[in-house]
């Protein structure tokens, strides 16, 4: 165990699976210098021919990722930021999420498709996107999205031993510095979230970025006698049912804190299932902490008013609770 | 490869001053925004365009507001030398609601569509197909209007410029592709990851195209205006390659987060010197072909100076945008 940054942690992870396995590759912008550390080392470690710099060019890319995998290889296709989906986003919607259906499962697609997501650093509108409700919406492939520097390891090593094209994305400004196990076959189950706060009042379900957020705002309820259970989510397909309908059902209350736009967020979804299958054990509404319905702006004064915020959150529930 | 005419009679003291200076301006802007970023002066990133000057300059200086141009992450350079207003410029960066998009956008976001200026673009090679959509307005317009796509070297290995040449051929627009080659994607050296010579790709297409030393204002200026009286006589696109060098950081401050460097420092200092900076190179073409002297020039420095410390000071002084502001300009309804 040692207490580990995020970007130090998901590089542990890479050496350690590119270690055990050949098969993973490697490739991205600038992969080799890395200008956002995840891959930093692993060209000296594994050679130029595995760990590959790419030119700028994301459409093929993401289908180059479709072609190696069917062929054998596990790769891993770093697109730097989340908004770079999109300008590869063919090959994932058309083919990757795609041809092992169509094929009647002639194919495996093991991929990773790595990248920062998510806004408050002023990076502006094209910088700081959250893509995931239109990769949840494609059905053929998973989505994680870790919140911490140790289920930024564990999720990695089971998205790169995953043979289903996996999403791997993680807060742009980081994620909070935890104790790492030193264990190289750490792995945290796709599918499977985590309750890392109990409490009897309220449940809270975040997911990535919102987690710190989601756990701040937990210890301000805390101060005021609110017991909260919070969930961390983690994956996004496949979804943790089990877990926060069992949690529902102890506290009857339930927000859900995303850093999506609000409009067809995670955040609506998860929204969905609870009001399906477990509706008989509400209180009160499912309530969505979420990003208004714009682009990010640039001037911090604007962002930190559309992305939700400690107070945002404790006030969601402080209203829930009838306390205002 | 066409053979660049000389023109440069055509080119007046006027023509040469207003050109040094536009440099000068984006020069001196960029150095404070480099030194105020040091501080934190400002919430963003900058991606600063010192070196490249006499690239987006004499093209620029040829063109009105009718005509349209569409740029890069690296955009400063692009909007001063179209014409767009510094001091607003300046509030954008600042993240102020005196700014040209009222700090929705910042640095990388920089556009003034009054002006022609598509703006800068945070995607590589995004403004790509923008720019094709503004020579197809222009070329059913009749009304002799270009449009210009500024791109890197590293955005010349995106798939959408083929797209772009293509149908810019097929349907003979008034397009320019300005390629500006400074060397570097990111921190990975061009031919690292790029096969050939970008400005061949525009043969296949039977595009005109022009090799153009970037730092030499005066060539980049005669093979922009060729492109450009091609442009305006409906005689379709052309591709410009010019070869530069970027004298910063991709982005100011990389060193805080690169594990190792990616260029020599021996090979920056060289771009820097009297025979390979654009400005210093211009300064002495100026002072030996028109009737300026070294006194003017130190004058219009000074003009320069005096011009970024106002909208420096405008920038500062101006008020944080309106909270209610996040929430307009997303759709009608
Ligand atoms: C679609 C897309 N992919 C990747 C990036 C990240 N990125 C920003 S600038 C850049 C390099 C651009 O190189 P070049 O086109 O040569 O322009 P220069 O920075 O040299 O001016 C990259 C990879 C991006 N902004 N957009
Ligand atoms: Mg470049």
């Amino acid at each position: 165990m040692s207490k580990q940054r995020m970007m130090p942690a998901i590089n542990l992870a890479l050496q350690e699976e590119m270690e055990r396995d050949n098969k993973v590759i490697l490739y991205g912008e600038d992969a080799g210098i890395s200008l956002l550390g995840q891959t930093t080392g692993l060209q000296e470690n594994f050679g130029k021919d595995r760990v590959r710099d790419t030119p700028i060019c994301e459409n093929i890319m993401t289908g180059m990722a479709v072609g190696a995998a069917a062929a054998g290889y596990r790769p891993i296709c770093h697109l730097l930021y989340g908004n770079f989906i999109y300008t590869g986003f063919d090959s994932i919607a058309n083919q990757a999420a795609k041809l092992k259906y169509m094929t009647a499962g002639q194919v495996k697609l093991p991929i990773v498709y790595m990248a920062v997501i998510g806004g408050g650093r002023s990076a502006a509108a094209q910088h700081s996107d959250i893509p995931y409700p239109a990769l949840m919406n494609l059905g053929g492939v998973k989505v994680v999205v870790p919140s911490n520097s140790r289920t930024a390891k564990g999720l990695l090593k089971s998205a790169i031993r995953d043979d289903n094209p996996v999403f791997y994305l993680t807060a742009a400004g980081g994620g909070r510095p935890e104790e790492v196990p030193d264990d190289d076959n750490y792995l945290i189950p796709i599918g499977k979230s985590e309750v890392i706060n109990q409490g009897n009042d309220v449940t809270i379900i975040s997911i990535g970025s919102m987690t710190l957020k989601a756990l701040q705002a937990t210890k301000k309820l805390n101060e005021k006698g609110i017991g909260v259970d919070l969930i961390d989510l983690l994956s996004l397909v496949p979804i943790d049912e089990d877990t926060i309908i069992n949690s529902l059902k102890k506290t009857g209350r339930v927000i859900i804190v995303d850093e999506a736009r609000d409009i067809c967020s995670a955040a609506s979804h998860i929204s969905a299932i609870l009001s399906d299958k477990a509706f008989k054990y509400l209180k009160s509404p499912i309530k969505r902490v979420t990003v208004k319905d714009v682009a990010i702006p640039y001037s911090p004064i604007l962002e930190s008013h559309v992305i939700p915020e400690v107070a945002d959150i404790v006030n969601c529930i402080e209203e829930l609770l009838e306390l205002n | 490869m066409m053979s660049i005419k000389n023109y440069v009679n055509n080119l007046s003291d006027e023509d040469l001053k207003r050109i040094y200076k536009k440099m000068l301006m984006i020069r001196k802007c960029e150095e404070h925004l480099g030194e105020a970023t040091k501080n934190g002066a400002f919430p963003g990133a900058v991606h600063l365009y010192i070196g490249q000057e006499a690239i987006a300059v004499p093209l620029c200086d040829q063109l009105n507001d009718s005509d349209w141009i569409s740029s890069t992450h690296r955009g400063h350079g692009h909007f001063i030398a179209k014409g767009g207003d510094v001091k607003k410029m300046m509030a954008e960066i600042y993240g102020k609601s005196t700014g040209i998009c009222g700090g929705k956008g910042g640095s990388m976001h920089v556009a003034d569509f009054k002006k022609g200026i598509i703006g800068a673009n945070g995607v590589v090679a995004g403004g790509m197909g923008l720019a094709v959509g503004a020579a197809l307005a222009s070329k059913m317009d009749g009304n002799g209007a270009v449009s210009i796509i500024f791109f890197g070297d590293g955005a010349a290995n995106q798939g959408v410029l083929m797209e772009a040449m293509n149908i810019c051929s097929l349907w003979n627009l008034p397009m320019i592709f300005m390629c500006e080659n400074n060397q570097y994607s990111e921190f990975t050296h061009t031919s690292e990851v790029t096969s050939g010579k970008i400005v061949d790709r525009a043969e296949p297409f039977g595009i005109p195209k022009y090799e153009v030393d970037g730092n030499n204002a005066v060539d980049v200026w005669q093979a922009a205006y060729q492109a450009v009286q091609r442009g305006r006589n409906d005689e379709g696109p052309s591709f410009i390659e010019a070869h530069t060098y970027r004298q910063r950081g991709h982005v100011e401050f990389e060193y805080t987060f690169l594990s190792r460097t990616y260029r020599d420092q021996s090979e920056v200092e060289l771009w820097k010197t009297n025979d390979k900076d654009p400005i210093l190179r211009l300064e002495s073409y100026f002072i030996e072909h028109s009737k300026y002297s070294g006194d003017d020039i130190e004058k219009i420095q000074k003009e320069v100076q005096d011009e970024v410390d106002d909208a420096v000071k405008f920038a500062i002084e101006s008020p944080e945008p309106e909270i209610s502001s996040a929430m307009d300009h997303m759709i009608e309804r």
